[in-house]
């Protein structure tokens, strides 16, 4: 077996507001294999972007980074100093932006933006090999090269994206972050960015953690799993047994949630709101939405166990395995 | 059978630019619809980022004019409506827009959107009464009066906001409410209890709603009949559940292919359809929108643009592969094409 490229150890990132830390995301510990597609799914407001952006040490204030490990190929990022931290990103670690409309600079033409990064990082490398290395990229994210003389605003919104994606891969990083990179596109348009994503991936061999909420494009796209409720992780495990079978009541209720074409009927959402992370409830935060809630779980907080081999659930209805 | 708003032929172009460089985007070509007064239904408009969905709405308001062809509201021309008509129209057409947050100033408690609907078109003769009909349009669409009057529009989450808009659309007692966009900015979990609330409003209170969106699914769920809209253009339209479970037009094939199924056992087909369009190349001045991108091109789809082809009792199609179906004029749409209730 492989070691895991990242690994991240009871990570916490809050804000600090007047009434006190806000923790956005609380003792989060997850891992990516090498090549692995690992999928981030949770409600707005369930820390899941706060999350990708400490990943790379992006955090801005109010919000701060309170503790935990994020190792990179076992060089720890929350330590590392700025300067050294600037030389991972995008070399080892790229992100996809939410928004590749509002990412992309409007006055600078989609060549000198892919060039850009590459020789920040690689301050030697001639012109006509950096000029070479755009073109590989364009046509690696399948775009046409005579978009690279053109400005953003002359794309589409996919075309905007697949140029991020070349930014992101311009230095062959060992793990891309995703967050909601298809989230502002249509249907079509979404499934043929994944796609390209998806064939990056492999012809690159690098691992990708897909930020979202569509449960759908999850099951499409990812290996592995994690549910994210209220800065915590719900569940993890694979893709297929956590849709076949989810652990989780939270899960359950996400994945019971998009309305599908095969069955008309009432629309099913989750009963309740989203908690408050100012002051969130006693215990499992997800109990007061909980619909198969015991006395426990508003006592005590469940940790994240491993129940059978690679599948890991906080809940109380769950016991660890025996080993 | 009266019918109460229509979009006859009608057809919109923007242009820009300069004095001499002058450019011209048709948004929307020749598109007819109509809206019955009897049996109250929900019609989906759906289509891709550009495609005329919203320059549709906004000519169905009445906020900007066709430039050509016509918007008719029980018969009357939008544009020669007396005044007393203009404020019949304003009150029983209502609309709710994408984004719950802009549509609040930020300064005015959320009451003010409720208030000033029912100041303006006189609903209540006293400020008790006005307030009960407030309340309960609240609680029509399960919102607590108490958790929402009299707070700011940052107080209260994107979901509760937008409910806020139903309520105020169903404040006046309308006809029709177009919701363009109305759950694309809220969460999975609260989606549904808005179009629940939406259906609701159609099933109880006899409202035709015109449900504008790109999501596929949720369009599924709540219309009766749908809208298929390629670059400005119906390409398919008729009853939802032909449409949706066998989509004729390949455009409609490959948006009912393209939805992420949540399912890890129902992956993608591979694509079928070339990856890149340029907006340039895609768009053809001739014949069909739709032939750059399409695997069952034929030559005459290059030359001449499609009618549209009545292919089932239900349903029309703007393509040459049923071209043995015979032909129905745009303006039909709604009339003879549309859902069997």
């Amino acid at each position: 077996m492989k070691a895991d490229i990242l690994q991240v150890r009871n990570l916490r990132v809050y804000y600090q507001t007047s009434l006190g830390p806000l923790k956005a995301v609380d003792g989060v510990t997850l891992s990516l294999k090498p090549g692995e597609r690992f999928g981030l799914v949770g409600e707005s407001g369930s820390g899941k972007s706060t999350l990708a952006l400490a990943l790379m040490r992006l955090t801005k204030p109010p919000g701060y980074i309170e503790g935990g490990q994020v190792l990179l190929d076992g060089l720890d990022l929350i330590k590392v100093s700025e300067n050294e931290i600037r030389k991972v990103r995008l070399a080892q670690i790229a992100l996809v932006p939410q928004g590749a409309m509002s990412s992309l600079n409007p006055v600078m033409r989609i060549k000198d933006q892919i060039i850009d990064g590459i020789k920040d990082h690689l301050k030697k490398m001639p012109g006509s090999a950096l000029e070479e290395r755009m073109h590989e990229l364009l046509a690696k994210v399948e775009l046409k090269p005579e978009m690279a003389n053109m400005f953003p605003h002359e794309l589409s919104g996919g075309m905007k994206q697949r140029v991020c994606l070349a930014i992101a891969i311009s230095l062959s990083p060992k793990v891309i972050i995703a967050d909601e990179p298809t989230s502002a596109l249509d249907v079509v348009v979404q499934r043929q960015v994944m796609l390209t994503l998806g064939q990056v991936q492999e012809s690159l061999g690098v691992s990708i953690l897909l930020v979202g909420h569509d449960m759908g494009l999850m099951a499409q796209f990812v290996e592995r799993i994690g549910v994210l409720y209220a800065g915590k992780l719900a569940e993890v495990g694979s893709v297929r047994e956590v849709f076949k079978e989810s652990l989780h009541p939270y899960t359950r209720l996400l994945i019971a949630c998009p309305p599908s074409l095969e069955e008309k009927g009432q629309f099913k959402g989750i009963p309740g709101l989203p908690p408050l992370l100012l002051n969130p409830p006693s215990g499992c935060v997800f109990h007061p939405r909980c619909p198969q809630t015991t006395s426990r779980c508003s006592v005590k907080i469940p940790s994240l166990k491993e129940v059978y081999p690679g599948r890991w659930v906080a809940c109380h209805l769950y016991t660890e395995v025996k080993r | 059978m009266t019918v109460l708003l229509e979009a006859r032929n009608v057809t919109k172009v923007f242009s820009s630019g300069g004095l001499f460089k002058r450019k011209e985007t048709v948004a929307l070509e020749n598109v007819s619809l109509s809206i019955k007064e009897s049996s109250p239904s929900i019609t989906g408009v759906v289509g891709e980022t550009g495609s005329g969905k919203t320059t549709l709405a906004r000519l169905l308001l009445g906020f900007i004019a066709p430039t050509e062809g016509k918007v008719l509201y029980k018969g009357g021309d939008l544009k020669r409506l007396s005044r007393d008509e203009r404020l019949e129209f304003q009150r029983e057409v209502q609309v709710i827009f994408q984004d719950p947050f802009e549509v609040y100033n930020p300064f005015y408690k959320v009451d003010h959107v409720l208030t000033t609907p029912v100041a303006k078109f006189h609903l209540a003769r006293s400020k008790t009464q006005g307030r009960k009909l407030i309340e309960h349009a609240l609680q029509a669409i399960g919102l607590q009066p108490e958790e929402t009057l009299g707070r700011y529009p940052h107080q209260l989450s994107g979901g509760q906001r937008q409910r806020i808009m139903v309520a105020r659309a169903s404040l006046l007692k309308p006809r029709i409410i177009l919701a363009d966009e109305p759950v694309s900015m809220v969460d999975a979990s609260l989606r549904a209890t808005i179009l629940e609330n939406l259906r609701k409003l159609n099933q109880k209170f006899g409202i035709s709603l015109l449900y504008i969106t790109h999501d596929l699914t949720t369009a599924y769920q709540i219309s009766d009949n749908i809208i298929v809209l390629y670059q400005g253009s119906v390409v398919e339209v008729g009853d939802i559940e032909l449409v949706i479970k066998n989509p004729q037009h390949p455009y409609t094939q490959l948006l009912v292919a393209s939805i992420p199924v949540p399912d890890p056992d129902q992956r993608w087909g591979q694509d079928s359809t070339p990856v890149l369009v340029s907006k340039t190349s895609a768009k053809v001045n001739w014949g069909c929108k739709f032939v750059g991108r399409c695997p069952f091109g034929m030559p005459i789809c290059g030359k001449d643009p499609p009618p549209l082809f009545q292919t089932d009792g239900y349903r029309a199609v703007r393509c040459y592969l049923y071209k043995d179906a015979s032909v129905i004029a745009g303006n039909a749409i709604g009339k003879d094409v549309g859902p069997k209730r």
